[in-house]
């Protein structure tokens, strides 16, 4: 495959479990700077998509370029080293630690089992966690056990979890499911935030929180991109209506 | 001061003070040197239990197979003592002189090589901590790296050690057999069997479980703990914020496995033989069980563990050999259903709270009665402000 001016470059990817293809021949180029959504029915192959991305599942064939770097046969936490970070459907953080130790856990330093006992907390660290935690909207809430937060606050804290890391690609996968209209406003307005100096995909499926942030969308159906484009042009396909915006 | 104050709380030091005040004042001062002797025995299965704390409670990964490596590091210090009681001098009637007994029963005629290093004791220690280390190491990658955890890792454990009790049952020869090896007398012309050297066995058992249990903690408050608490929540969560989530299990085995190596070179030393009889299945989970009474989150608890799950099986099983096994399985369920935390949990949830709420009653009684003598203005009894932890037992 060619090398690309991308962020991320997904060429002829395609996947089968047991035959059937969860995704199906798929290219797709993410630009920096850009923020993508994907949209589509469910079973469409969107969470499988940002799995082969991240790592959990593997490719049956096809390529996967992050900055030009071939993905698919590297380990998941080198993938995160290179500057890629995604967001689980449910929310997945550590309830029995604190907010704090949450975010300072995602520190990207310390992370061989040496680094990890040699590791200070220090003032560099304290600092980024505070940041992050103001972004996000908990910083009164830093020495709170992650458990007892809210869902909404939940989903913003894996968010800033990370954010710790400085990804380059973040990929998040519905991150409002389950919020309350202001959380989703809120939501919306870190989304916008954060995708400065780096490339975000989205998953999500609520039409008026899309058209909210997406700079261009993609539809994806039965593993297959169905059309690509600007949320009005998407809309207005009949193709994307038929399959999807229609029912 | 302060600063003094603030490691007391972070490294739990207080707990593990009281510890080191039972073990090196208190229970010597108390006890003959055959009771204290037995105390020794139990406090080597301390050091497998506070390892089992980190591998298990800090871990998530159960293993049924400690005993393999309190074996090994108790098979490692026994064959340096063996080589040295059979001396050619003491072992002159056999046909080959110089070689432990069992092998001159075995027809064997030359010191094996696997035997040769534990004819120096720098090499033996060493062994003691590495060999079990090494084990570990080869176990954990090979499971951890493919992903093989939970009840199967259990199940793999507890399949190593009893492959690991037939090995030793099976090559006489080289290990004893059955009876393992008995007859152990002096450390490089030590007589590790009179009263005095049961002493200084005693407490250099006791000074390395506290330095065993100081490492652990430091473990713990490292990132690594917080780490190891995250990845039993949400491995994939870990494993996705870029870390290689097997070595950090690696790790922690093969740091549980060392602790157990040296817990068997103890027992080796102070009661004088090793045998398969300390390595298989059924030991191996003696030694969960003695995390689990304890506290399998707190590494001084794993200790009152071990000390009082022995203590009662050396009562007991003289009174009901017979009944011991049932005993033991009804303590260890009754245990995890009852309070899952242990008697640590019970001491942490229940009775210090207790306690506590006990203490401010008390000193709300003591506010008020002087309030209640003055009946000017009975309504403003002045209320206690709740304290801070801490705070509260300087006033008192």
């Amino acid at each position: 495959m060619s090398n690309t001016d991308f962020a991320l470059a997904v060429e002829d990817l395609t996947v089968s479990f047991d035959g059937f293809k969860a995704i199906d021949d798929l290219t797709l180029y993410i630009d920096r700077n850009e923020l993508r959504v994907i949209i589509g029915p469910n079973g469409a192959g969107k969470t499988t998509l940002l799995d082969l991305i991240c790592g959990k599942t593997r490719a049956s064939a096809g390529s996967i370029k992050f900055n030009n770097t071939e993905l698919t046969k590297m380990a998941e936490h080198k993938r995160v080293r290179l500057g890629i970070g995604r967001k689980f459907q449910t929310p997945s953080i550590y309830e029995n630690l604190s907010v704090f130790q949450n975010l300072e856990v995602s520190f990207p330093k310390g992370r061989s089992v040496f680094g990890a006992l040699a590791f200070r907390c220090d003032d560099e660290v304290k600092n980024k966690v505070q940041a992050i935690a103001e972004d996000i909207g908990l910083a009164d809430k830093l020495d709170t056990e992650a458990g007892l937060l809210s869902h909404g606050q939940k989903q913003w804290l894996e968010i800033g979890m990370l954010l710790m890391q400085e990804p380059e690609l973040l990929m998040l996968d519905e991150p409002i499911a389950g919020m309350s209209a202001r959380e989703r406003e809120l939501t919306a307005e870190l989304l916008k935030r954060i995708c400065q100096n780096r490339a975000v995909i989205v998953i999500e499926h609520d039409m008026a929180f899309v058209k909210q942030i997406a700079h261009k969308v993609t539809v994806m159906h039965q593993g297959k991109i169905l059309a690509e484009g600007a949320m009005e042009k998407v809309q207005a396909d009949p193709k994307v209506i038929d399959v999807y915006l229609g029912h | 001061m302060n600063f003094i104050k603030a490691s007391i709380q972070r490294y739990q030091l207080g707990s593990l003070l009281l510890l080191v005040l039972l073990l090196a004042v208190v229970l010597p001062l108390s006890l003959d040197i055959f009771r204290l002797n037995l105390v020794g025995k139990y406090l080597t299965y301390a050091f497998v239990a506070v390892g089992l704390v980190m591998v298990w409670g800090y871990g998530g990964v159960l293993s049924l197979g400690q005993g393999v490596f309190f074996g090994i590091g108790g098979y490692a210090m026994a064959m340096f003592l063996k080589l040295e009681a059979s001396d050619p001098v003491s072992t002159k009637i056999q046909t080959t002189p110089g070689i432990p007994d069992f092998m001159d029963w075995n027809q064997i005629t030359e010191l094996p090589t696997l035997w040769l290093p534990f004819k120096s004791l720098p090499l033996s220690l060493a062994l003691v901590v590495l060999a079990p280390m090494a084990l570990a190491w080869l176990i954990s990658f090979a499971m951890f790296k493919r992903r093989v955890g939970g009840v199967y890792f259990a199940i793999i454990t507890q399949a190593v050690a009893l492959i690991c009790t037939v090995l030793i049952i099976g090559q006489q020869g080289y290990t004893g057999g059955v009876n393992g090896m008995t007859d152990l007398k002096t450390m490089l012309g030590w007589d590790t069997r009179t009263d005095g050297a049961k002493y200084v066995l005693y407490y250099v058992c006791v000074g390395l479980l506290v330095a065993s249990i100081v490492l652990c903690r430091w473990v713990q408050t490292s990132k690594l703990g917080t780490l190891l608490l995250a990845m039993r929540d949400k491995e994939d969560r870990v494993r996705f914020s870029g870390y290689d989530v097997s070595n950090f299990k690696v790790f922690i085995f093969c740091l549980a496995a060392a602790l157990s190596g040296i817990g068997g070179a103890m027992f080796a030393l102070q009661v004088g033989f090793m045998s398969p009889s300390f390595v298989g299945i059924v030991p191996s989970i003696e030694m969960v069980i003695f995390c689990a009474v304890g506290g399998r989150m707190s590494l001084v608890g794993a200790v009152y563990g071990a000390l009082l799950v022995n203590a009662g099986k050396t009562l007991f099983s003289e009174s009901f050999p017979d009944l011991w096994l049932f005993l033991m399985a009804g303590l260890f369920i009754g245990v995890t259903m009852a309070f899952p935390m242990g008697l640590a949990g019970l001491w942490e949830e229940k009775i210090r709270p207790w306690w506590k709420s006990r203490r401010q009653a008390l000193r709300d009684a003591a506010v008020k009665r002087p309030a209640a003598a003055a009946p000017v203005v009975p309504t403003a009894t002045p209320s206690e402000p709740t304290l801070p932890d801490g705070v509260g037992s300087q006033r008192a």
